[in-house]
């Protein structure tokens, strides 16, 4: 009796540190691009030739990145970047807000064809409309302007959006509008003095995901800007390769700042991208 | 007030379908619609070779990637469908391959590929499993790149299987243990048939998504490694004398993803009721 609790006791601690050491493993596999690239944006330039390779950086720079913050167009980059991503988010998040509060709380005709409609556009293939939206561009002059990239990108993002507002909505309790509906405000009052900050978490996760979407967009973006002037960094970066062809280091330094706000926002708000995400495609 | 939103996505998405569906009936250029040809561009792309290759590598990819991710996902959604300490930080990482623009992840695999200072290829040449530059060898780009799919959506794979797995309750499970149900079982006539709505969306997802890939062929290959969208950029943006047998591949892209999406959701019963 005693001897079969200690043996199954082992067995659970056993199957504990697999367990650890699997989710180690795991942790590992995922992060370590990031780290040995982070490694390689810091190292001198003899250090990233050496064979074999160092472990740790023996010689720490911040070289590389001088070179690049020193590169006005990757400076400009990074501003296209925020500036696209940014307005691409207000108005997904301006226009979306209104269609899945709609969606949640008014009966209408044709709810669950609009539904499926929004949804058809994440399976969407972007690439199958580029050419009319390039002529269709061209003749209204929004090639490579920011707006061509905005339009685009607001397109494939709202369904994300809408969906996610949607599933929040639908959890807030129909009671405190309906109170607020009795004291005389109309629906839009409703909307905006009781769901509004009600929604605050949702709104704020979807905006979140929607500003994560539209910074990492790079079809249209490479289709429709063509200089440095517009260019987010996602299409400056792999040009990098070809204008620094054997400045590894710098190319590494670009990888790391652009993706260092995106590990921040990633570890902040984890919680709330993960329920955002599993509202969005799980639910749906 | 669904109405704005909604025509935002007609005139911007659904309008310039129809546009393509026609461009790809003529001899189209950028500036004008030129004359109707009927199918013909259609049979011009299917004797041209980049756009066979492009669809190949696309198939492929898509396949053996979904496939892995769905696998490995699985068992990772499996495995930390359980409370433990370290949960945050593990949701954490398993976010951040999925947070990074998939360009950028090309770029950094890239440095760890390229053959001078990649520490893949250093390992890889070192361990006698390559022999050749893993860069200059479109067999192993291609497998490079879903390696890199497979690192990148893996997790997110493993999110949503675990989204689906929590919902499961409990007691079907006590249940089954007491009518003496085992491990594999358990697993078969519970979880897979349970999961099966969940494990649908994921798949379709990223079987939609891998069929339209672009960034990762087009930055960790240095322009190389052909895809179907890769394809149909380069024809309608980069050489616009292909502009018309560009939009015949965009035309054929979307039709071949409804059809995937379609036989999800006729072939595996798939729902796609919007919620109430």
């Amino acid at each position: 009796m005693a001897s079969a609790t200690a043996s199954r006791g082992a067995r659970g601690a056993l199957g504990t540190v697999v367990f650890y050491v699997f989710l180690v493993v795991f942790v590992l596999v995922s992060l370590f691009p990031l780290i040995w690239v982070f490694k390689m944006s810091i190292i001198t330039k003899s250090e990233l030739f050496a064979s074999p390779p160092t472990i740790l950086p023996q010689d720490p720079t911040a070289s590389s990145y001088a070179t690049i913050f020193g590169d006005a167009d990757f400076r400009k980059a990074l501003v296209n970047s925020t500036i696209i991503s940014g307005v691409t988010t207000v108005v997904c998040l301006f226009f979306g807000a209104i269609a899945a509060y709609a969606i949640a709380r008014l009966r209408f005709h044709f709810k669950s064809l609009i539904m499926t409609l929004i949804l058809a556009i994440s399976f969407f293939p972007a690439v199958a409309i580029i050419a009319p939206l390039f002529v269709q561009f061209s003749q209204l002059g929004l090639i490579d302007t920011y707006w061509a990239a905005i339009i685009a990108d607001t397109v494939f993002a709202l369904p994300l959006t809408v969906w996610i507002l949607v599933a929040f909505f639908k959890e807030l309790p129909r009671d405190l509008e309906e109170a607020a509906k009795v004291d005389g405000a109309t629906t839009l009052q409703a909307f905006r003095m009781v769901i509004v900050p009600l929604a605050a978490p949702g709104v704020f996760t979807a905006a979140i995901l929607t500003f994560i979407f539209a910074w990492n967009e790079f079809l249209f973006a490479n289709t429709f800007l063509f200089t440095p002037n517009t260019q987010p960094v996602t299409v400056v970066i792999p040009n990098f390769a070809t204008v620094y062809t054997t400045d590894y280091g710098a190319q590494a330094a670009a990888a790391v700042v652009v993706t260092i706000p995106l590990v921040i926002l990633v570890l902040i708000f984890q919680r709330r991208i993960v329920s955002g995400l599993t509202a969005g495609a799980v639910k749906g | 007030m669904v109405l704005p939103a909604l025509l935002i996505i007609l005139v911007v998405a659904f309008f310039p379908v129809v546009s393509s569906i026609w461009l790809s009936l003529h001899q189209a250029t950028v500036t004008n619609t030129g004359a109707f040809v009927g199918l013909e561009n259609y049979v011009e792309m299917f004797q041209n070779d980049d756009f066979v290759e492009g669809l190949s590598n696309t198939v492929i990819f898509t396949v053996v990637s979904v496939g892995l991710e769905f696998v490995i996902g699985l068992a990772i959604a499996l495995a930390i469908n359980r409370a433990f300490r370290g949960r945050g930080l593990v949701r954490a990482a398993v976010l951040v391959p999925w947070a990074f623009p998939t360009v950028i992840s090309a770029v950094m695999w890239r440095l760890m590929f390229q053959d001078q200072v990649g520490i893949i290829n250093y390992v890889a040449n070192a361990l006698g499993i390559i022999s050749q530059p893993i860069l200059s060898d479109r067999t192993l780009l291609l497998i490079a790149a879903i390696l890199v799919d497979v690192w990148k959506t893996t997790p997110f794979m493993a999110l949503l299987l675990l989204a689906g797995l929590q919902v499961i309750p409990g007691d079907v499970y006590e249940a089954a243990k007491v009518d003496g149900a085992n491990v594999l079982q358990r697993f078969f006539s519970i979880t897979l048939p349970l999961l099966k709505p969940a494990i649908l969306v994921a798949v379709l997802f990223r079987t939609l998504d891998a069929y339209r890939v672009y960034d990762l062929f087009w930055a960790m290959s240095n322009r190389e490694l052909e895809s179907l969208s890769t394809f149909v950029y380069k024809a309608v943006r980069v050489s616009q004398l292909l502009f018309a047998q560009g939009n015949a591949a965009a035309v054929f892209v979307f039709v071949t993803s409804f059809l995937i999406a379609l036989l999800f959701i006729k072939g595996f019963g798939m729902q796609t009721s919007a919620g109430d």
